[in-house]
């Protein structure tokens, strides 16, 4: 379970180092680094306060990852999860943040 | 090491679910200023980071706070605090409709009414709800926010909580505040003992591996009357990616299944700990592994499964997605956790009064921190932020602010220059976590001991853990990041400790996994329908047995001891 920043997207606006609860995300050159990637808890945290979408979730290994790579965009109401898998192809689901859980 | 002293009216240590409430609470009620230390940053930080899936704990129609209380009581064989949970109970609809004001959405019934999952839990969409939660403290100009602070230890040589000492994580700037009330809520502790995915994913766990028992430590450390650390908390969750099972259990009413297809929870029982048991039984007696029965569920009853993960706990859309297979032609593979001491789940933490004040006068407590009401869940966890910070108000308003003892905040600076000075040292923090979570797991009921231990494993322990503290002093950090590694390994060791003594003490087994005491393997009502308390005293812990309250009664400290 860890993240990967893309340092080419990163503006290095320091909003992930913020939110992160675990404080596990550095800023080095004026870009966003993770310092502990054996230590982030999953949460999404960070995914949820790049501007720019810089950050994104992966399953490690050893708990059945498989190389895709999950990040959100924000649109309104809308929160876009979107899923890239490493053959290329991206799966979307999005939520309407006004609509309440059904189980 | 740069120095900032800070006055205010009330501290609130940790920024979290009931931390924030309390605050809130303060600023609503009172002119008094308060100060938030948090050591992330509080729009996402402790349980509620990722969101979470329903409100476990409301009232629904039809039932009353001391139905609550009761289910409570039955869920944790009796060894509860009445007072504290009937005194939560009473508010837990209150601050549900709060939540609702700062916009958490709730799904209504065509009455309006709010829509019940069961008997207790109301559905949500709880993503966003610590950013809310967050925004309304932020609204309250009485409030102030430290963030990235990592409090370390309490003030407490005046005979009562005036301050607390600390450093911030990034700057390594020291903090020395005075306080006339303190509010301690840094939750409970995860990572003691040794997790689910020990390697690379070692921090996948259920609670969040950056509550790691400071709250705890801190009080012991101070001589703080604790309670019933030997009822650890095990969750029964996803494989993997130990998301919560709830949704699937009670929500989409998937059962607990073994590898023959078999629905084994009536076997064993329905309670909290009942379940994660039978399945632990179900591996040992060779009919594993169990899952939860998500196969031949509807295409879209899976697709609003996905949603409900991705709203609470994104890994198992993803770990889901991963596999390859659509949610509705698999199971969900169900695994016990690693052990959590977590008081608002179980009835582990400090031994409040009904005001939520610890033994220590001017200390009071709140949240997974706090003893003795289990089953509290978010709302509860606000319902004691609300009380906690309504009885600190009347207590700090009677008193003057009283000045830090120079000695003792140079003593603090020193011990965190000690760490920072570059001495050598042969260890690493992470290699004494590992070694603490070794032993735990070995010696005292972790996963690979099927959550068992004998009394003299537990001895074993005990002395590992306090050998691995000794060695935890001569740790050297090259950065105040690192630093807090040494502080939060040392949280932990502290409250291992606790723990070992709290098993050993109570001579049954009353609740199976949570504390399966192989050398006393039987329920006993006769002699332990009672609490096990500690304290620490000249260095030893101290343990006290006290006869039960109920819910009728109000609990003030004395030092009667039943
Ligand atoms: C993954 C997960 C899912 C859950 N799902 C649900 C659910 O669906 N429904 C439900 O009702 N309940 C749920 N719960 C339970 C509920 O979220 C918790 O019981 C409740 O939020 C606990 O509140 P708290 O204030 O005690 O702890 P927290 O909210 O964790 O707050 C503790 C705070 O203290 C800070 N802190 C810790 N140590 C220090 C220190 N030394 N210095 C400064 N700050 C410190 C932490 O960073 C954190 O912000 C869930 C819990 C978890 C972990
Ligand atoms: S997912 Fe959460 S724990 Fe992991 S790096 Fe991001 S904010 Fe931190
Ligand atoms: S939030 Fe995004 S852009 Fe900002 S520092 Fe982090 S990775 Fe870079």
């Amino acid at each position: 379970m860890s993240i990967a920043i893309n340092r080419d997207k990163c503006i290095g606006c320091g909003r992930c180092t913020q939110a992160c609860p675990g404080s596990l995300i550095g800023m080095s050159q004026g870009k966003a680094v993770m310092r502990y990637p054996e230590e982030c808890w999953g949460c999404t945290a960070c995914l949820k306060e790049c501007p720019v979408h810089a950050v994104r979730l992966f399953l490690g290994a050893d708990i059945g990852g498989g190389g895709t790579l999950l990040h959100t965009e924000r649109q309104g109401e809308i929160l876009r999860w979107i899923f890239e898998r490493p053959d290329g192809t991206v799966q979307e689901i999005p939520i309407d943040t006004r609509e309440s859980n059904k189980y | 090491m740069e120095t900032v002293r800070l006055n205010t009216d009330i501290l609130v240590i940790g920024g979290g679910t009931a931390g924030c409430w309390a605050a809130i609470t303060i600023a609503e009620q009172s002119g008094l200023d308060v100060l938030i230390c948090e050591k992330a940053g509080i729009k996402r930080s402790g349980c509620l980071a990722a969101g979470v899936n329903a409100l476990n704990a409301y009232i629904t129609e039809g039932k009353t706070p001391q139905d609550y209380a009761d289910y409570c009581e039955k869920d944790a064989a009796g060894i509860v605090r009445g007072d504290l949970l009937l005194t939560m109970s009473e508010r837990l609809n209150s601050v549900t409709e709060k939540l609702e004001r700062l916009g958490l959405v709730i799904l209504k019934d065509e009455q309006g009414r709010y829509a019940a999952r069961g008997d207790r839990n109301i559905k949500i969409n709880g993503e966003n709800i610590k950013p809310l939660i967050a925004q309304e403290v932020r609204r309250h100009s009485q409030i102030s926010v430290l963030e990235h602070v990592d409090i370390t230890d309490l003030e407490t040589s005046s005979g009562r909580a005036s301050g607390a000492y600390g450093f911030g994580i990034e700057d390594g700037t020291f903090y020395a505040i005075s306080a006339k009330a303190v509010i301690i809520a840094t939750g409970g502790a995860a990572g003691l003992y040794r997790p689910n995915n020990p390697g690379f994913s070692k921090h996948k766990m259920w609670y969040p591996p950056f509550n790691t028992g400071a709250g705890y430590a801190m009080g012991i450390l101070h001589g703080a009357e604790m309670t019933t650390f030997e009822m650890r908390f095990i969750a029964l969750r996803c494989k993997d990616t130990i998301a919560p099972t709830g949704t699937l259990a009670q929500g989409a009413g998937a059962k607990q299944i073994n590898a023959l297809g078999e629905v084994y929870e009536q076997k064993y029982g329905l309670t909290t700990s009942e379940r994660v048991y039978g399945t632990v039984m179900e591996n040992l007696a060779g009919r594993g592994p169990c899952y939860l029965r998500t196969k031949g569920i509807s295409r879209e009853k899976a697709q609003s499964l996905e949603k409900a993960y991705l709203n609470m706990a994104p890994s198992q859309t993803l770990k889901w997605l991963e596999s390859g297979v659509p949610v509705e032609e698999q199971d969900v593979e169900i695994e016990g956790t690693e052990p959590y001491i977590v008081g608002g789940h179980t009835a582990s933490g400090f031994w409040v009064d009904t005001a939520r004040m610890t033994t220590i006068p001017g200390l009071f407590a709140a949240g997974d921190v706090s003893g003795g009401a289990p089953q509290k869940y978010v709302t509860g966890a606000l319902a004691e932020g609300e009380i906690a910070g309504e009885s600190a108000v009347r207590y700090a308003e009677k008193l003057i602010p009283e000045p830090l003892p120079e000695e003792s905040v140079q003593a603090h600076i020193n011990e965190t220059e000690g760490f920072l000075s570059g001495r050598k040292s042969l260890y690493t923090a992470p290699q004494l976590e590992e070694a603490m979570q070794t032993v735990m797991d070995k010696y005292a009921g972790g996963i690979g001991a099927s959550y068992r231990f004998t009394e003299a494993q537990l001895d074993i322990a005990d002395r590992r853990i306090a050998q691995l503290f000794e060695l935890s002093g001569q740790l050297s950090a090259d950065s105040p990041r690192e630093l807090l590694r040494i502080y939060e390994l040392r949280e932990r060791l502290v409250v291992c400790r606790s723990v070992i003594a709290h098993l050993r003490a109570r001579q049954e087994t009353r609740w199976h996994c949570f504390a399966e005491n192989l050398d006393w393997p039987e329920r006993n009502d006769r002699d332990w329908r009672k609490y096990v308390n500690s304290r620490l005293e000249n260095g030893k812990i101290r343990v006290i047995f006290r006869e039960l309250i109920s819910g009728g009664e109000t609990y003030e400290h004395s030092d009667k001891q039943g």
